[in-house]
Parts: structure tokens; sequence; C-alpha cells
């Protein structure tokens, strides 16, 4: 059996699909006052009390073990939650990555003495995490990264910078990758991960403007950082394969898909009104759905496997580069419908949310994994010798 | 091993001997499908979907998508699948299912009270048609209509006079929901483009693995990897949609999840036909080379039974005029196993 018929129709279990109604009704009144313009930002909008909030309520780290601050419930409860986040364009940027990997992360390498120091906290929506992965001269090629921590009497001093970190300036601590042994040409050899408190003493966070005027990636500058010497997460030289272990589950997850969905609704309101339809709209609308409903068959079944434990690497690339060519036609697609029309009254609010989206599109492709690493990826996954 | 997985392994085994590149390209060029026909027939694959207590198999639509995909992978020039659900829906009817192959289509009557289906998807090689129309349902002889070859070889508009169609009964065929012939059809396409596309891509794997230029295999190059990478989502894709249009345990499928289906199938064929030849060279555009049999195909059955832009309507048509809220409810009703949108 190849890559391309291994994923086979898969549904939420009725458990974790139960979730559903009650993270609903919060996010339907906590979302109420805020413009589409603004939710279309969702994981990249930043709100330290919105997530704090959801940590009350029990919904992140919901995959974590009890005993950590966790619930102990199924990947596919963390699922339902997150498409539930997405499609309501609720703000869950800060707490974001913590839940997503860092906690995963932490749980799988940490030693007990990290998972009862960080874990709790990151489910509690308190402790905030941002990864340092890129480096001016290691983007693409992350194996070439040249932050360096060189053990010392009092643990690690680290030295070097990162770049387009994503909130590192709102953040508590930051999952980076260093060397640790070796040298730059000994390339994926060598690299460890760390977690840095980005309030020691020698760190410089500098926030970067993108396209659109938000602020949300930082560069990050280490200059003689004392770590302590649990700031070790995993094997030391065990950091490329622990960052690549990341990958399937950074890759297939609703947030592939639905970067766009808040203006695809937002457009769908408009086509459902006398003004807005046209047999035009009404099929491109068909077209987008199409698209979409397999997608997401498609993410739930990668899911399934990283439920049983397999790391489907390959399939989850194939849906990130799929979902994000999505993501990408949507703003494209709804600009042409609505300004080939002969009346240009076109409400405001649908306007806004379309001209953020069409500014932020070209992150979509970027963030995780550039397209054309992805494909090169599947390329050989597939068998291209 | 599931029932179902037995008789698509019966199948595969069945169509790697008997439906041969060589004899699709017979068939295709005027020989007879009846040998062919015969041995799907004695082995049991048409009647997969008629309940067991009338001789079936007693199988669902979702139970037998491998055996659609394998007509597809195999280029099958005979109407399987077609028959397949057409002895299903008339058993269902309480109608004698009949003898040998059976094609599906919509007719119209003529203005002398005769019957047209112009386009009979298979009309050449079927040896008859479930018609539905103004007049109803009806089995119709292919062997006594007028036939004339349509654009694709093995397709041909046929016509039947007023009195054949009087001497036809008329057959009760009733379909839930708001599925009509054109989706029944669709959904069989769906699933066999996502058999032909997996040929396809797998052809055109070994051939950029094989194929040797500028001292190395053509697949090392970057350019070429990207274009298979490509193909190979589209290929993903229309499959998990393709299953989703013949996901349920009846035989009459979901007319939204096949308006996914079909029209993720045909948007994918285009991409996948075109990067298939592009990177095979002139190879592949020749006779002798079996690649044409499937992007013949490719094309043929993305406008068979609507292309993506009919669908899209279909399906824009429920997002919009039929559901209120978020798009993300009435993906989750179309992929969810356990949902329906035809309550």
């Amino acid at each position: 059996m190849s890559t391309l018929n291994s994923l086979n129709l898969t549904s939420i279990p009725a458990e974790d699909e139960a979730l559903r109604a009650e993270v609903r009704a919060f996010l339907s009144e906590a979302v109420r006052e805020m413009p589409a313009h603004v939710r279309a930002r969702s994981w990249g909008g930043y709100d330290a009390q919105f997530s704090r909030e959801l940590g009350r309520r029990g919904w992140l780290g919901i995959t974590l073990p009890k005993e950590y601050g966790g619930a102990s419930r199924s990947p596919f409860a963390r699922y339902v939650l997150v498409e539930e986040f997405l499609n309501f364009g609720a703000p869950v940027g800060s707490h974001w990555i913590a839940d997503r990997q860092s906690g995963p992360l932490i749980l799988k390498y940490g030693t007990e003495a990290q998972k009862q120091y960080y874990l709790p906290q990151i489910c509690r929506g308190e402790a905030f995490f941002c990864i340092g992965m890129s480096e001016p001269n290691a983007g693409s090629d992350l194996a070439s990264v040249k932050s360096r921590a060189v053990p010392n009497e009092k643990g690690f001093v680290l030295n070097g910078q990162k770049i387009w970190t994503t909130n590192a300036q709102h953040c508590h601590f930051m999952i980076a990758l260093v060397r640790t042994s070796g040298e730059t040409a000994d390339r994926q050899k060598g690299l460890s991960q760390v977690i840095v408190d980005l309030s020691l003493p020698g760190i410089t966070v500098r926030p970067i403007t993108d396209l659109s005027g938000d602020s949300h990636f930082c560069e990050v500058f280490f200059d003689n950082v004392q770590l302590p010497p649990d700031a070790m997460i995993g094997q030391e030289g065990g950091g490329w394969e622990q960052v690549t272990a990341e990958l399937a589950f950074e890759r297939s997850g609703p947030e592939r898909l639905f970067s766009s969905i808040v203006l695809f609704d937002e457009w769908l309101a408009f086509v459902r009104t006398e003004a807005g339809h046209t047999p035009e709209a009404v099929r491109l609308a068909g077209k987008v759905f199409t698209q979409l409903a397999p997608l997401r068959a498609m993410s739930v079944a990668v899911q399934e496997k990283l439920t049983r434990g397999e790391s489907p690497i390959v399939e989850a690339a194939l849906v990130k580069d799929l979902g994000t060519s999505v993501e990408q036609m949507i703003p494209a697609v709804i600009a042409d419908d609505l300004f080939s029309r002969d009346s240009e009254s076109v409400p405001l609010e649908l306007l806004l949310t379309l001209n953020y989206v069409t500014e932020v599109a070209p992150s979509f492709s970027l963030r995780g994994g550039t397209r054309d690493i992805l494909r090169g990826m599947i390329a050989r996954g597939l068998g291209l010798r | 091993m599931s029932m179902d997985d037995l008789f698509s392994d019966a199948a595969r085994q069945l169509l790697s001997d008997q439906c041969t590149p060589q004899q699709v390209r017979a068939i295709e060029s005027g020989g007879s499908p009846q040998a062919m026909w015969s041995f799907l027939e004695d082995a049991g694959f048409a009647d997969a979907l008629v309940p067991e207590a009338q001789g079936g198999a007693g199988l669902s639509l979702a139970q037998v998508f491998d055996v659609l995909e394998l007509c597809g992978s195999y280029a099958l020039p005979v109407p399987l699948a077609e028959t397949m659900l057409a002895r299903a829906l008339l058993v269902h009817s309480g109608v004698q299912r009949p003898a040998k192959s059976c094609a599906l289509a919509q007719g119209q009557r003529t203005a002398d009270g005769g019957l047209l289906c112009d386009m009979v998807r298979l009309g050449r090689v079927a040896d008859s048609v479930l018609v539905a129309s103004d007049a109803g349902w009806h089995v119709l002889p292919v062997a006594d209509a007028k036939s004339i070859p349509s654009a694709f070889c093995l397709d041909a508009s046929l016509q039947w006079t007023a009195e054949q169609l009087v001497a036809a009964a008329r057959v009760d065929v009733q379909l839930a929901g708001k599925c009509d012939i054109r989706t029944l059809q669709a959904c069989l396409y769906a699933a066999q483009l996502s058999g032909a596309l997996s040929a396809v891509f797998q052809r055109t794997l070994q051939y950029a693995n094989d194929r040797n230029q500028f001292g190395r295999p053509i697949g090392k190059f970057q350019a070429i990897q990207h274009q298979l990478a490509v193909m190979s989502e589209h290929v993903f894709a229309a499959r998990m949609a393709a299953q989703l249009g013949c996901s349920g345990d009846g035989v009459v499928p979901e007319r939204l999840r096949v308006a996914v289906a079909k029209a993720r199938a045909s948007e994918a064929a285009l991409v996948v036909a075109e990067f298939s030849h592009s990177i095979h060279g002139a190879i592949g555009f020749t006779e002798e080379y079996d690649l044409q049999l499937f992007t013949r195909r490719l094309h043929a059955w993305r406008q068979a039974a609507g292309t993506e832009s009919y669908w899209h309507s279909v399906a824009g048509a429920y997002l919009v005029d039929q559901h209120q809220g978020l798009a993300l409810d009435l993906i989750r009703q179309t992929t969810d196993l356990h949902s329906s949108n035809e309550t």
C-alpha cells in the first residue's frame, strides 16, 4: 500500500465530538463583539486573558496527563477544540505553540522535574512558549543553525541569534534548537533543544513589523545568557530528531485548512443576501467547499494515524501543501468575485477582512516549512530515488 | 480480512489477467466485449450490490469502493460499475435484473414519442441501458436501438422508437433524497477517476525513476520532483473525495457528497493528465505506450456526468441557499460518516 492510498475515511469519536457544543456555546459569546477582520487573525491573534480563561475551563493541554494539570483526553478532543477556535476566529495565539507542541514535547522528552514545572503552567495558560528554530542564515536549511550553548559549571552559556520567532515578545519561554557540540559543518549532529527563560539577563527581543502592520514575529539575541543545567530538554545531540518528530503534528492540523475560513464565512453571509447572491458566487462557494471537505477528511485521517502512534510525515506534508494552497486561493477568488460585479457596494467589514487575509496569505505556505521544502519531502517520501 | 477486501483482491486478480492493455485496445477498436463481460459475470462482480437474498453479495457502495476504483485503474472497457448499481436499484424496486451488462442514461422524449439518450457512457459496449426520462424508468436493449457513435470510442447516442418504448416494461425505481441518475453516474465516475489517477501517477513516478537524461534519472531534478508532488496531492485528495461520494450503508449515494467527489476528482484529472504527459515527453503521446489509455479516460470521465463546474454549482447551492452559519458545519456533515445532509 502506498502513501497515497494509506488514508481511509474516519470519524472523530463521539466522546470527543461531544466537546463541541460546550466550546461553541462559550465562543459564540466570547467573540461576539469582535469584528471579522480581527477574528481573521485567529492563531495570529494574541490575548493572554482569553488564553487563561480557556485554561480555567480545562481546554489547554487537554491531551496532557491529569497529574500534570491536563485532562488525559485523546488528540481528537484537541482537534475538536482547535477546529472550533479557528472557525470562530478566537484569539488563540498566546498559548498556541505551548498547547500544540511545547507541552507534548516536554511530556515526551522532559525529565520528571521539567514535566512537573512546565506542564501545569501550560495547562493554566500561564506559560506561553515560542519556537526558536530559524536564524538569519538558517531558514529552510535548518541544520545550519549557529546559536550555541556551551556547558560551564553553572549549566550552559548561550550565544547567538534567532529570527522570525512568533510572539517572542509576549512569551515566557522559548524552546530553541542550538548547537551543543561539534561544528556547523556537522549539520544535524550535535544539535540539541534547550528551554530558554526569556526573562534571563542577556536576552534582547525585537519585534519585526510585518507587511500588514502587525508585529507578531521577532528577532531574539542571546548574549552570554547563563542557562541552568536543566535547560536541556531531551538528549544532548538529539535535537534534530526531536524537531522532526514534532512536524507531523504541526503540519496536518486544522490550522492548515482554516486560516482563511473567517473570510470565507463573512463572504458567504454576503452571498446569502439578495444584494450579494449571484450564480457565479454560488458556484465559487461550491468550488471552495468541494476543496475543503476532502481536505478536512484527510486531516482527520492523518490525526487518526497520529493517535495510533504512527508518524505519517509524508501524509502530513501533503495535507499542509494542499491546505495552504486552498487557504491562499480563498482571498484571491473572493476578491475576483467581489470586484467582477457591476456594483461596488460591498460591506466594509468584508472588505477589511479580505484586505487583511490577502496581505497575510503568503505566510500560510512559509510558516511550518515552505512549499518547496514540503514538495521535496513528498517526492522523496513517494519513492523518487 | 473482510468480505470487501476479499472481493477487491479477487477483482484485482481478474482484471490484471483479463483486462490487459491489449484487450482494452481490442475492444476500443471495435472488438466484442462479450468475453471480458463473461469473466466478470461468472465471478459474481455484477451482483455485488444485490442483496444476498436475491443471490448477490449484499455489499454497500462503500464496500465496493475498491472495486470501482479498480475499474478505473485497469481502464475497464465494459460497464461493470454501472451494471452493479443498475442491478441493485432494479432488485430493490422488485424488478427482475437484466442479463448481461447495463449502462445508465438520462433520456428525453422525441417528437414522435420515442426516446433519445445523448452520449450514453459505454453505450457502444453495453447490452442494455437503464434510462430515466419523463416517461419514467425503463430498461432498454441496446441491440434494438439506433446507435450513433459518440466522441469517446466506447460511448454512443442511442435512440428507441415509440413502439419499442411501449413494449419495454416501465420499472418503478425510487431514488432516496435528491439523487438523480446523473448523481449516480457521477459517484461511479469519481471512484473510477480515483483509480485512473492512481494508475497515471504510478506510471509517471516509475518513468521518472527509470528515464535517464543528463546522466541521471529525471526524477532527480527538482522541477520534476515538484510536479510529481503536486500530482500526488491531487491523487490523494481525489481519492478521499471519491470515498466520501461512496460513503454510507446503502447503494444510493448522497448528492452533496457526490458533488464533492466528482468536482474534486475532475479537477485532479486535468492537472494529473497534464503533468503526466509533460513528464513523459513524446513517448507518452504515442498510441503504443499505455499512458494514453488512462489519460484519455481522465478527460472523458471529467466530462462524464458533469464537470467540476457543474458540481461546484450544486455544492454551492447547498452551502449558500440551504445552509446558515459556519461553513464548517456543512463540511462536518459531509465528512463525518455518521451524519447525513438529507434528513
